[in-house]
Order: structure tokens, then C-alpha cells, then sequence
């Protein structure tokens, strides 16, 4: 019978939390730059303009299409050659966290985009014909009547795909990137006390997002009932 | 001041408007009536350019609206237009509703907007409503709002599609009476509507439309007592009998 010995977790807990920091700036900055990124793909997947369109269409397929731990990979070891060498970065620099938030914005724009593409659509047409017939620009329109209006009833699901992002963001191991889950497995294996430790990280994961989709639900239902 | 000529629309084989010509001159009131499917409320979006036409012309106050060089919003933001649903902005107060355009497009400061919106309220008798959103309004006080939302922008003409088709029968005459109202003023009107006790009332001139063709564009005197064709005569015995 495995003895369970959880002792050398309190002492590991600073390392932890330098690990949840990169987690916690691998997420936010994906879900800004997804969003707004994501914004912007969903304005061109319904451009007008045939040619922004496809390109939209092709980015949202491509990355849908290609599973996240690769995307990764190829932002850990193509990209930063490339980059290196444009911007003249000495080579062996620590490009790992960057690469990663790279990685995870294009990656999450992709989903966003899908998302927010939804909630225009939820808009009511005679919202932009009214906009439209008071004199607005399309742009205007947009800005002022319609993306309101969509990001209202996509919070939700906005927050959910944060949720899902936040537990994705172990997949940096690949890169040896130590964030919560790689810094507690770090600790674990040099403990000897690999298990315990990655009882105790999937706890934390477990009541982070738990209690976050907990706050997305009524959230949602004071927003549908206002 | 609205001048149409030989307008048509297709959708691929579809027609939904066949070689439409007529005017609206300056302090008019035109109402616009036929069955369902007649193209009435697209001749009308027509006219603002809400919906693109492929043949024929219409000028409003001497731009033509077809043409791709015409700056549309800018012709839009000078012609008022009412939907049937409303269409307020649900996610602004009242007041946000009737300053909005004033501010974004005409460049009038923010209280100079709030105290013509105010002032318009005050006139469509909503002023105690100014604070509220719009889905806390009864549809009549809506319609009202965007009524008030188009005559900030000082139109030069007024565009109503079916406005009181969406309400419940008791509110369909406060809206009437806004209309009405604003007709005595001489404001320049094409309305599409079923309100045939509206049109003999305010209209000068009645245009009937079946199948995306205009049959029918006469005095209301004339429109109602002799139509000449047998399909408005269908129409009017069926819509009159109520």
C-alpha cells in the first residue's frame, strides 16, 4: 500500500506560486489578445470585402484544425529562429515564456473569433439597418450598436473559453516552461513525492475553475433575467 | 423631393419590384398600401438606400441614391426612418437613444443633443420616460421614441415602415396620432401602412402595390372612392370591412 506523505508541499508553495504567476500571465494575455484579436477576425469573416473574409476564414480553420500542443511547438522551436535572427536576439536567450504567450493568443484568437462571430450574428438585423438609417458608417455601426450588444450576451461564454484556456496552459511543459503544473511537477520529482504533488496541483486547477464556472452561471442567470 | 423612376429589384429570378415610378413632393403625405409580399417595404428601404435596387433611379432631394459615388450616409442621415420593430437600441437609456446619432454623425455637442432629444420626448409625451431603457417601454412608447430618435436628426423627409403593424391594437393610435400630428406640420411623409382610416385622413395621394408593381397612385379621394383596378378594389372591400 503507497504511503501518502504530503510534508513537503507547504515548502514547495513559493515555487508553486512563481509557477501559478506564469500560468496567470500566459491566460490573461491570451484572452485579451484572443479577444481582441478574435474581434477583429470575426469583423473580417464578415467583411464584405471577399478577400479579408477568406483570410479570416483560412486563419479560424487552420488553427482549429492543428492540435494546440503542436502549435506550441512550432512557436517553441521554429519561431524564435526566426524572430532571433530579425530583431538580432543573441541565440540561447530565454524566448520560452514569449513564445508561449505568442503561441496561446493566435491559438485562442482563432476560438474567440468563432465566439464573438456568433454573438454579432445574435444581433438582430434591423439593428444595423436603424443604425444605418440615422446616418452611421458601417464601422459606426459596428462599434456603437452592434458589438455591445454581442459582447452582452457573450460574456459567458467568453469567461467559459478563460476557463478552458487556464487549464491549456499546462501544455507548456512542452516547452520545460514552469508554470503551475510544471513547477509542481519540477518539485515533485525532485522530492520523490511526484504523486502527491500532482494530486495536490489538479486540486488547485479543480477549485480555481470550478468555482470560476460557478461564478460564470450566475453570472449568466443575472444577465438573462435582467 | 423623393423622385423614383422606373425602379426595379430582383432576386435572382425573383422580382420583387417591377418598373416603380412615382414622386413625393415636398409637404406631402404618401401612404403606401397592398398585400403582404407587394414589395411596399422594400420600395421604401429603396428610397434610403437600405436595400440596393439594379435598375431605374431615385433622387432624394437631388442625390441619387443608386449612384456608388453617393455618400450614403450622409443622404441617410438627413432622411427619418421608422421600423415596424422599433429598433431602439437596447443597450442605451432613452436619452443615449435620441443623442447618439446627433453626436456621432452630426457633431452636435452632448448637450446640445440631450436638449433637443429631451425637447422631441416632450413632444411625443414621454418625457418622464427619458431615464428608462427600452425594454422597460410598451411597445406604443417605443414606436414613440423612435419617432422622436429620427426627428432629432431635423429630417427633410420621413420614411414610416408599417410602424403599427408590431403593436397591440390599443397602442396603435397614440403612434397615429404622433403621425398625424407631424403631417399637420408639413413634414414630407411616405408611409407604408394598413391604417386606411390614417391615410384618408392625413394622405394627399394613396400608391397600391401588388406583386412589386405599383397599380394604383391617385388622390385619396380618388383611391377610395373608384379604384380602378379590380385587385386594390379586392383589397380595400376586404381591409374596409372591419
Amino acid at each position: 500500500m503507497y504511503e501518502f506523505d504530503w510534508s513537503s508541499i507547504p515548502g514547495a508553495l513559493p515555487f508553486l506560486w512563481e509557477g501559478m504567476k506564469v500560468t496567470l500571465v500566459i491566460t490573461v494575455q491570451a484572452v485579451l489578445i484572443g479577444i481582441v484579436w478574435g474581434t477583429l477576425l470575426a469583423m473580417m469573416r464578415l467583411s464584405p470585402i471577399k478577400a479579408l473574409s477568406w483570410f479570416a476564414a483560412g486563419y479560424v480553420n487552420l488553427f482549429r484544425a492543428v492540435p494546440l500542443v503542436m502549435v506550441l511547438l512550432w512557436f517553441f522551436l521554429i519561431v524564435p529562429e526566426f524572430v532571433g535572427q530579425l530583431f538580432n536576439i543573441p541565440r540561447g536567450t530565454d524566448m520560452r515564456l514569449s513564445s508561449a504567450m505568442a503561441g496561446f493568443a493566435l491559438f485562442e484568437s482563432a476560438y474567440y473569433s468563432e465566439i464573438i462571430r456568433a454573438g454579432i450574428q445574435s444581433v438582430p438585423k434591423g439593428q444595423i439597418s436603424a443604425a444605418s438609417a440615422l446616418g452611421m458608417t458601417y464601422s459606426q455601426a459596428m462599434r456603437l450598436v452592434v458589438l455591445p450588444q454581442a459582447f452582452r450576451n457573450m460574456v459567458p461564454l467568453l469567461l467559459t473559453q478563460g476557463i478552458i484556456l487556464f487549464q491549456d496552459t499546462s501544455l507548456v511543459y512542452v516547452s520545460a516552461l514552469a508554470d503551475f503544473f510544471g513547477a509542481a511537477y519540477k518539485v515533485g520529482d525532485r522530492d520523490g513525492r511526484l504523486v502527491e504533488m500532482l494530486l495536490f496541483a489538479g486540486a488547485v486547477y479543480f477549485v480555481i475553475c470550478f468555482s470560476a464556472s460557478l461564478l460564470v452561471k450566475r453570472l449568466q442567470k443575472k444577465y438573462s433575467t435582467a | 423631393m423623393i423622385k423614383i423612376t422606373n425602379v426595379s429589384k430582383h432576386y435572382g429570378d425573383f422580382k420583387v419590384l417591377t418598373d416603380c415610378t412615382t414622386s413625393v413632393s415636398k409637404g406631402e403625405v404618401i401612404v403606401v398600401c397592398g398585400p403582404s409580399g407587394s414589395g411596399k417595404s422594400t420600395l421604401i428601404k429603396c428610397v434610403n438606400g437600405l436595400e440596393p435596387f439594379q435598375a431605374g433611379e431615385i433622387f432624394v432631394d437631388g442625390t441619387s441614391v443608386g449612384d456608388p459615388k453617393t455618400n450614403l450616409s450622409k443622404l441617410r442621415a438627413k432622411v427619418g426612418m421608422v421600423f415596424q420593430n422599433f429598433e431602439l437600441f437596447p443597450h442605451m437609456s432613452i436619452t443615449q437613444n435620441l443623442a447618439i446619432a446627433q453626436v456621432k454623425v452630426l457633431g452636435r455637442s452632448q448637450e446640445e443633443a440631450m436638449d433637443k432629444g429631451l425637447k422631441l420626448l416632450d413632444r411625443v409625451g414621454l418625457k418622464a420616460q427619458a431615464a428608462k431603457f427600452p425594454g422597460q417601454l410598451s411597445g406604443g412608447q417605443q414606436q414613440r421614441v423612435a419617432i422622436a430618435r429620427a426627428l432629432a436628426m431635423d429630417p427633410i423627409c420621413m420614411l414610416f415602415d408599417e410602424p403599427t403593424s408590431a403593436l397591440d391594437p390599443e397602442m396603435v393610435n397614440e403612434v397615429l396620432d404622433v403621425m398625424t400630428e407631424l403631417a399637420h406640420e408639413g413634414m414630407t411623409m411616405m408611409c407604408v401602412t394598413h391604417e386606411m382610416g390614417f391615410a384618408k385622413r392625413v394622405a394627399d395621394r394613396v400608391i397600391f402595390m401588388d406583386q412589386g408593381r405599383i397599380v394604383e397612385d391617385d388622390s385619396k379621394e380618388e383611391f377610395f372612392a373608384n379604384p380602378r383596378s379590380e385587385r386594390a378594389q379586392q383589397f380595400l372591400a376586404k381591409i374596409l370591412h372591419h
